[in-house]
């Protein structure tokens, strides 16, 4: 190999490869492997074994930075950095994207859309995830971030006869490009600041720069409307509503935890690594931004009928305590907004289960009234659904308390009391909408059954899911000491 | 095994749960049978509790102390002191009792009935058994979920408002408490530079009289509404009223108490000076009184039986707050001896208004009359637990209330005054319901046939008149073993001003 192309390039670059290789092989396995439309949701077996390729490898990569005691494994001349916050993030992907192959089959068929290539995106999805999370170079994050998004904008429209899953795609494709143009003039800013793409380049060049420099404004400012686009943050959330509730259920799933983690890992590297300096400028638009976000996504959670839709506005909400944790910007708080991106793929997906679950051709399974009297029909998936939700309402001893503690742990530490207050009142708002629906599920009296249709896949999901948000609740210590690892530098 | 007595408390519920998620939902009998060894069963293995506290030693026994969270500095950490030893045994009798009482009274979903009473009685027994803020803070959020069910599904009418208002006016005041108690947290980090939860520690922290304020009054206004004292009592009739027998025994008896417990337990001990500042005790003790005569008087207008029950209880908890903020030795055993006896008497009375409304499901007061007549036993509980609440002599309410007031005494006369006053209507109120409903002539001709207690019912009451009479007549046994930990809290709150008793004192030298 040659000076340019290491060893430890390969190394580093194996898991991306691999997922667009089993991408681009589950497109050709769909045409001559499973022609036949009844065999297709065999393909999501073949997900969940690219995924397993896919963790040996990542598991590989952290048995190197063990083995060698390096803190990162640095790749094509610092493009790449395969580090614990890397490694992290990239394990979150593989869980939501496992869990969301796993759960599509049934409703694909429901819907009479199985077809083979949406397996194929959701892995190519996530390689443009791998290099949100793993890159340190600002083309390579916009590439990998493009690529993220144009499978997502196919797969929210996957549902080619339903006009509301078209919509959707439209208005995430145009909005999309429009917030990617802001980050792109954000990132071309920041190149003729520093010369170079590269954030250790970057850091340098911005910490020199005085604080009311109109050209460190301008790519602040450009940088930071296309990061919290993606977040879902007001406020530039008005896609969160319209695309999650078009979207197909599962992907809806998908993007709300995955993207989501993804955006995270975006947020974190570059606001904790290039803007790192410039923290006076941004740091009150983030507070003012993460208050707004908290205050819209749960006060306008909490007229909504149908659940998808709450859940929208909650996920919107929730962005804002992620955010949070790097307004308070020390190690907490961004230890913090980790744990709330992991605990979130956990009680999110498994909210979103329930729905998927419920949905039938010619019912969407997605209102609340549906849900009514599901504690009778089906006793244990209403409990599960409690579950998450309590957890995503923050209340102990899930998982979600946990999260949420973490930000408000890093508020009071970091003296940010007024903050800590606002947001801990809005916790007290965020539950009157989720006990909406534990309401219909258990109290109010139904005048049909809901039926639920669980799969095997589903039933997996399912324990997973519950697991997760009520392990991490209770035996919280690994799970914060793997987070804390994620951030040794 | 003996070592982990407090965890055995905590936990048997829980094997109760697991238990009774075993049972098939179809076989109701075999429910309410297990459901019902496993309330016996709680009670039974905290009774070694009363037998076993020594009441020489200062501070905590059958401590238990392992780590959970070491990277936050959380610890599972229990222990037991004479004010939570006399809680935690009020909450495993009625438990129990509330358990007992809905054999006939439920008959809908029994399995996740019973479950959310054993998960009630878990978050419960925790809170006054953790010595670990954190651990305090889970249990405190743990029982919101059990009762808004309890209220939500068997509960009357208007059940759905009440549960939801139930939940988010308690949630609202224990999401300040988790500020309050991050404040301190990040204090003693600064101080001492260890992060921990744990009470005994936290007490060492010497903070300026502002930050205290700041972290009292988020922790009052948690406190104040689990209790609840005026003007944050909205919740309370409407969450007693709608929900079932047992729930609102349980919400009376135990669920009000935590909010007491924590100003005795967080409040005093670890914010003193913000505690004896005389701005805060005169709006605390103000907010008191008023409770205690603006129940009084909503009570006495009262038309629906339970509505009147559930104002009394903003009335009694109104004494309790007095006596913790008299901030004497007096005032604080008084408050918390009256916790336990408005837990005995206000129970009972809850109880009282169960059984009438399991036969005419009916709660007006002008329903009834000359009850008396045709159930002469239910008139004789009844009369003993109206006695009992309002405070006759020679029984429990007579012992604490008196005790409270002689504090308040010490402290300000007038408040004295005031509270008499509550007494006076407190009668008044409590006389004229007895008379509404139990005396005079018979006025509805569906009330000529109502069948008097049962043995179960019999059964339900029996340790309750008993605890009150014990109490009443011989309350020694009661301030003994309060007198330690109150004399701690009282010599946080008022240094060197209550001369330690003397038997304590040689048990602290012979510590040294």
């Amino acid at each position: 190999m040659s000076e340019f192309y290491t060893a430890l390039d390969n190394l580093a670059l194996l898991p991306a490869i691999l997922l667009g290789v089993f991408g681009c092989a589950i497109f050709l396995l769909d045409i001559f492997s499973f022609p036949a439309v009844r065999t297709k949701h065999r393909l999501a077996w073949v997900v969940v074994a690219a995924e397993a390729v896919v963790s040996l490898t990542l598991y590989s990569q952290y048995a190197h930075l063990q083995r060698t005691g390096e803190s990162a494994i640095n790749a094509f001349h610092g493009m790449l950095s395969i580090d614990g916050f890397a490694l992290f993030f990239n394990a979150m992907f593989v869980v939501a994207a496992v869990l969301t192959a796993m759960v599509s089959p049934r409703y694909l068929d429901e819907e009479g859309e199985q077809r083979g290539e949406y397996y194929g995106l959701i892995l190519l999805a996530q390689c443009g995830m791998f290099f949100l999370a793993a890159t340190t170079e600002l083309v390579t994050l916009f590439v990998g971030l493009e690529l993220m998004a144009l499978t997502f904008y196919v797969l929210v429209g996957f549902l080619a006869r339903d006009r509301r899953s078209n919509e959707a795609a439209m208005k995430y494709f145009v909005l999309g490009s429009f917030s990617s143009a802001f980050l792109a003039y954000g990132f071309s800013m920041l190149y003729g600041l520093a010369g170079s793409t590269r954030m250790a380049d970057i850091v340098t060049a911005v910490s020199a720069r005085p604080m009311g420099d109109p050209l460190l404004l301008a790519a602040v400012a450009g940088t930071l409307v296309g990061v919290l686009f993606k977040l879902g943050v007001a406020p530039f959330h008005m896609w969160v509503p319209d695309i999650y509730e078009g979207a197909p259920t599962p992907v809806t799933a998908y993007l709300s935890v995955a993207s989501k983690a993804a955006a995270v890992a975006m947020l974190l590297r570059l606001f904790e690594g290039p803007f790192a300096a410039s923290r006076e400028l941004w740091e009150p638009m983030l507070a003012v931004a993460a208050l707004l976000t908290i205050a819209v996504g749960n006060l306008a959670a909490l007229g909504q009928t149908s659940v998808k839709r709450l859940l929208a506005y909650s996920s919107v909400g929730h962005a804002g305590y992620i955010l949070l944790g790097l307004v308070a910007g020390n190690e907490t708080g961004i230890k913090g907004a980790i744990l709330y991106a992991f605990i979130y793929t956990f009680m999110n997906l498994g909210a979103f289960l329930v729905l998927i679950a419920l949905h039938r051709r010619g019912v969407r399974g997605e209102s609340i009234e549906e849900l009514v009297g599901l504690s009778r029909s089906n006793g244990p998936a209403a409990i599960a659904m409690m579950i998450f939700l309590i957890s995503l309402a923050g209340i102990p001893p899930t998982a979600g308390f946990l999260a949420k503690y973490y930000i408000f742990l890093a508020l009071i530490q970091t003296q940010h009391y007024t903050l800590a207050v606002v947001a801990v009142v809005f916790v007290a708002v965020a539950i009157y909408y989720y006990f909406r629906v534990i309401r219909a599920m258990f109290v109010q009296e139904p005048e049909e059954l809901p039926i639920l249709r669980m799969g095997y896949g589903l039933r997996v999901a399912f324990a997973a899911s519950v697991a997760g948000t009520l392990g991490i609740g209770v035996f919280a210590e690994p799970f914060v000491r793997l987070v804390g690892m994620s951030l040794l530098r | 095994m003996a070592n982990h007595l407090l965890s055995i408390i905590l936990l048997t519920p829980l094997v109760g749960l697991l238990v009774l998620f075993c049972v098939p939902s179809s076989n109701k009998q075999a429910l309410r049978l297990v459901a019902n060894v496993a309330g016996l069963c709680g009670f039974l293995i905290s009774l070694p509790l009363v037998f076993r506290f020594d009441r020489t030693i200062v501070g905590y026994q059958f401590l238990e102390d392992v780590d959970w969270i070491p990277f936050l500095g959380v610890r599972y950490h229990l222990g037991l002191d004479g004010i939570s030893l006399l809680l935690v045994m009020l909450t495993t009798l009625t438990g129990f009792l509330a358990i007992l009482s809905s054999w006939n009274a439920i008959h809908d979903r029994l399995k996740m009935y019973y479950s959310m009473l054993l998960l009630l009685q878990i978050g419960m027994i925790g809170v006054f058994l953790s010595l670990d803020f954190f651990l305090f803070y889970v249990f405190w959020e743990i029982v919101l979920v059990p009762m808004y069910f309890l209220i939500g599904l068997w509960g009357g009418p208007r059940k759905l408002y009440a549960a939801l208002k139930f939940f988010l006016y308690t949630l609202t005041g224990s999401v300040l408490m988790l500020i309050a108690m991050l404040v301190l947290y990040f204090q003693h980090h600064a101080q001492f530079g260890v992060y921990t939860f744990d009470i005994e520690k936290l007490l060492q922290l010497s903070m300026p009289l502002a930050t205290q304020q700041w972290v009292f009054w988020l922790l009052f206004i948690a406190f104040s509404i689990k209790v609840p004292m005026f003007p944050f009592h909205t919740w309370l009739p409407d969450a007693h009223t709608e929900a079932p027998t047992a729930g609102s025994l349980i919400l009376a008896a135990v669920l009000l108490k935590m909010g007491t417990y924590g100003f005795v337990r967080f409040s005093l001990p670890l914010l003193p000076d913000a505690a004896s500042t005389a701005v805060i005790v005169q709006v605390v003790v103000g907010l008191s009184l008023l409770g205690i005569l603006y129940g009084a008087f909503v009570s006495l207008v009262q038309k629906d039986w339970k509505k009147l029950v559930a104002y009394s209880s903003v009335s009694h908890l109104g004494f309790c707050t007095l006596g913790i903020f008299a901030l004497n030795p007096n005032g604080i055993s008084g408050s918390i001896l009256q916790q336990i006896n408005h837990g005995i008497s206000t129970g009972m009375l809850f109880l009282i208004v169960g059984v009438v409304y399991e036969r005419r499901h009916t709660r007006e007061i002008s329903d009834y009359g000359g009850l008396a007549h045709v159930m002469p036993k239910f008139a004789t509980v009844f009369a003993f637990a109206m006695l009992s609440s309002a405070g006759l002599p020679l029984l429990n309410g007579f012992v604490g209330e008196f005790t409270i007031l002689q504090g308040a005494f010490e402290r300000n006369p007038w408040w004295a005054v005031v509270g008499v006053l509550g007494i006076v209507f407190g009668a008044a109120y409590l006389l004229w319901l007895f008379q509404r409903t139990m005396l005079g002539q018979i006025t509805h001709k569906e009330n000529l046939r109502l069948p008097d207690l049962s043995l179960r019912e019999l059964v339900v009451f029996a340790p309750l008149i008993a605890w009150a009479l014990w109490i009443g007549i011989y309350p020694k046994p009661y301030f003994d073993v309060l007198e330690a930990p109150v004399m701690r809290i009282v010599e946080r709150v008022q240094p060197g001003v209550y001369p330690a008793p003397d038997a304590l004192r040689t048990v602290e030298v012979a510590n040294q």
